[in-house]
């Protein structure tokens, strides 16, 4: 009999006044019995709707079914078979506008929790499962890839378990990519990404940090020089936009990637860290954006000590991040100042950011994207006092593997172009991620380095 | 990991590190940067390439000790290793084409003027140096500055050695005597690149200026090295670190560089205090 209740289950959290001033995980997970309940409310549709809304396809019934016949490792085993992340996809993926936004119980009531039991499953699989990844034989082809972010980490992986010998270059000292510099602890301990890479390394995968790719050796150099057959770009999208507004560069107004960066990689919340960050202890930040990445600066600056702004230039309605996120946010005190845009910020004598001039927005006509266009109130511009502003614009390709590897093609925003089967304009170079569609989803990512790595296999072979 | 091969104290507190690093040593460019880490929760710290030999694979650094990771540096010996070295970064120095330069470097500046003096000597230029130290005790690379260069003017503030006074002043005189220079390239502190490049403006002398913002990734990620040159945003990992001394904003620049002037004093006296009890 399902469960015909018409909420999800749940999820248990740290108590926001708590998580707020902490880096710990703020969702804790299912337990066996509210995954068995929620497990119970899949009416495992024969059309199952669902998997179409997952981009990789993931065999949502099946792994539900594992799951109410107390097959965990089954349910996993299922998961795993069209993702390779599921303990990170499970945390992440905005499942409100993917799996669960075509769930039929979703129609009246509440979809299905799937992210949720995806994680619970990948959880249950790393504390008990104590099978070693075996490193297979070599099939003696070697393999470059660019970048240690779910794309490149996700290529290797299913490179490596065909036989190749594959080699990620990463440019920072530790891999993971945005799951490392960006996505904070507590919404992704960086255990969990650990995990997967030392799961890479005991396949054989070698992983080679500190490696800026286009500086230290160059895309024809790995090829001619170096023996790669062939190689992978997953260099993600990395370069932060700015609003080219007066103040911009004051003290105190940083890009999210380096807020997020020294809190993340650097570790500058934690006293025994070298990397200072600003000390935000009863001050106020103002973070300029609405997506994800506008919500993990508010809620890192949070538990920094600040009170904290999201301005935003169009409604709480289309803001781009993900629910949950969202409403985390707000339950931790976050302060939510849509339909407004900064025009400037203005410094103190000592160049210090003092205050951010906002303009009120209305919405008007949908644009091209079919969202719509918010429009300045002529003369509705106010002072916001603050004493540091964050930029979560927007991020795009760093141009630096483009100009430094011949004859590789790229589109106006500076995104890698691609065919069908991830091949770019260079025999033998393929590419993925965030560096091909700029700024998107792990889950996105991921695919992507599916299929490369599924395209280098069938390129190799026939070669 | 990245091996000391050599460690000398070219001052108490100016060390020449030579690090075994041989894919950066193969492509290092005179103007580039590395990127170090000394140890796990360390911080990523910019430094400019001194020296390579593209042979042994090393390349040599120096670093003067001012706060807790170069402190923290300073107590790693020949044959320890630094946790992370990454590099070659940054854009090399345009060198080629010039016929008569003059090099100004202040301080440990010095040790990264030497590389791009070197260059210019070595593409066929007339090279004139002018060197400032505080005092006689902190002048280093002497002999090496004088084996490149036709002209070598050698300052310290106190007068205790060469010539009493700034290096604006030493160069005023050498644009006083008429000298023509197709280039001027300062490195030294911010201060220091801000008044040549004042001193130069008047003469409409090509002024290069080698910028040293706060770091942290290097490859264009953060944004936190960026400068406002010519009204424009730059990236000084990426788009520099040489820029346009007449088109920097100087004020901006110098206080970016202050913002977290407390935590790091803090910083270096834990170091310090650290260090003194592990003596005891
Ligand atoms: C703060 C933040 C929060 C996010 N939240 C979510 C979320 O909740 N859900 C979601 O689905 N997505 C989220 N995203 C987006 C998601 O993280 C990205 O879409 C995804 O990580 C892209 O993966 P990737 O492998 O293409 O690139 P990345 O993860 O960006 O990895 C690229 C790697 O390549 C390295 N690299 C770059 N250039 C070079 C070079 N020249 N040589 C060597 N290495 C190089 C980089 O250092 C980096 O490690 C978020 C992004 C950010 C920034
Ligand atoms: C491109 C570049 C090249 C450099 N080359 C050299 C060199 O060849 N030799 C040398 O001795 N120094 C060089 N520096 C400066 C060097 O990076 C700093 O001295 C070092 O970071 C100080 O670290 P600390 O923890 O010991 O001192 P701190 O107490 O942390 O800082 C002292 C001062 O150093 C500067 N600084 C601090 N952190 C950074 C950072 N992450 N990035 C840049 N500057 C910082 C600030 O102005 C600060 O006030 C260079 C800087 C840049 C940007
Ligand atoms: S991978 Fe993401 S979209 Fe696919 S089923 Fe899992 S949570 Fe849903
Ligand atoms: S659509 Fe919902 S109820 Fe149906 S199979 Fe998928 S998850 Fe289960
Ligand atoms: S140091 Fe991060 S962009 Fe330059």
């Amino acid at each position: 009999m399902p469960n015909m209740s018409l909420k999800k289950n749940e999820m248990p959290s740290q108590d926001p006044n708590i998580r707020n001033k902490n880096f710990l995980e703020v969702a804790l997970g299912y337990t066996e019995e509210q995954a068995l309940d929620e497990a119970a409310r899949c009416l495992n549709c024969k059309n199952h709707p669902c998997v179409g809304g997952c981009p990789v396809n993931v065999k949502i019934p099946e792994f539900i079914k594992k799951i109410n016949e107390h097959d965990f490792e089954g349910a996993y085993q299922v998961i795993h078979e069209t993702s390779s992340l599921p303990a990170v996809c499970g945390r992440v993926c905005p499942q409100e506008s993917q799996c669960e936004k075509y769930c039929v119980r979703g129609i009246k009531g509440e979809p299905v929790g799937i992210g949720r039991l995806e994680r619970f499953v990948a959880d249950w699989h790393n504390e008990h499962s104590t099978e070693q990844p075996a490193r297979p034989a070599s099939n003696g082809h070697k393999v470059a890839i660019i970048g240690s972010g779910p794309a490149g980490l996700t290529c290797a992986g299913d490179l490596a378990k065909k036989g190749y010998e594959v080699t990620v270059f990463e440019a920072l000292h530790l891999a993971g990519g945005v799951l490392v510099y960006g996505i904070p602890e507590f919404r992704l301990p960086k255990s969990i990404v650990q995990k997967e890479v030392d799961g890479l390394k005991a396949m054989g995968v070698k992983v080679e940090t500190n490696m800026v790719i286009g500086r230290v050796c160059s895309i024809d150099e790995l090829m001619e020089e170096y023996g790669f057959e062939a190689v992978f770009i997953g260099s993600g999208a990395g370069l932060p936009m700015f609003m080219h507004i007066p103040g911009e560069n004051l003290k105190g107004v940083y890009s999210a990637n380096e807020f997020l960066t020294r809190i993340n990689l650097m570790k500058a919340y934690r006293a025994d860290s070298d990397t200072p960050i600003m000390d935000l202890h009863g001050k106020k930040v103002a973070v300029v954006g609405g997506g994800n990445v506008a919500m993990d600066a508010a809620r890192c600056s949070k538990r920094l000590g600040a009170d904290v702004y999201v301005v935003y230039r169009r409604g709480m309605e289309e803001l781009p991040a993900r629910k949950e996120e969202v409403e985390h946010a707000i339950e931790e005190g976050i302060i939510f100042k849509t339909l407004n845009n900064p025009v400037q910020i203005n410094g103190d004598s000592e160049d210090r950011v003092a205050s951010m001039t906002c303009i009120e927005m209305e919405l008007g006509e949908p644009d091209a994207s079919g969202r719509r266009r918010p429009v300045e109130k002529p003369g509705s511009e106010f002072d916001l006092s603050v004493d540091a502003v964050i930029m979560s614009l927007g991020t795009s390709p760093n141009p630096l593997i483009k100009s430094t590897t011949q004859g590789l093609e790229v589109n106006k925003k500076g995104g890698i172009i691609v065919n069908e089967d991830g091949l770019t304009s260079r025999e033998g170079v393929y590419a993925g991620g965030d560096a091909v569609t700029g700024a998107a989803t792990v889950i996105l990512a991921m695919g992507a380095g599916k299929l490369a790595a599924k395209s280098i296999d069938e390129y190799l072979m026939s070669k | 990991m990245y091996r000391i091969v050599r460690k000398e104290a070219l001052k108490p507190t100016v060390i020449l590190y030579e690090i075994e690093a041989p894919m950066i040593a193969k492509k290092a460019e005179p103007g580039q940067f590395i990127i170090l880490r000394v140890d796990e929760l360390g911080e990523r710290i910019p430094i400019t390439i001194h020296d390579f030999d593209r042979e042994k694979g090393t390349v040599t650094i120096i670093v003067q000790t001012i706060g807790a990771t170069t402190e923290k540096l300073s107590h790693k010996q020949e044959g320890d290793c630094l946790q992370d070295f990454v590099g070659p970064l940054g854009k090399p120095t345009e060198t080629e084409g010039k016929k008569k330069v003059c090099v100004v470097g202040g301080g440990v500046g010095c040790a990264i003027a030497y590389p791009v003096l070197k260059k210019f000597h070595d593409c066929g230029a007339e090279v004139h140096a002018v060197v400032g130290f505080k005092n006689k005790d902190l002048v280093i690379l002497e002999d090496k500055f004088r084996a490149v260069s036709s002209v070598l003017k050698i300052c310290t503030d106190d007068g205790s050695y060469g010539q009493k006074g700034l290096v604006t002043q030493a160069l005023q005189e050498l644009l006083d005597e008429g000298n023509v220079y197709d280039e001027i390239f300062a490195i030294g502190p911010m201060i220091m690149m801000k008044f040549v490049s004042k001193t130069t403006a008047p003469y409409g002398i090509p002024t290069t200026v080698s910028m040293s913002p706060i770091m942290i990734d290097g490859t264009g990620m953060c944004g936190g090295c960026r400068l406002t040159v010519g009204g424009e945003t730059k990236f000084a990992c990426v788009d520099g670190p040489d820029f346009d001394g007449h088109q920097v904003d100087w004020d901006l620049a110098v206080k970016r560089n202050q913002m977290y002037s407390e935590f790091e004093r803090r910083k270096y006296e834990e170091t310090c205090n650290l260090f003194k009890k592990e003596a005891e």
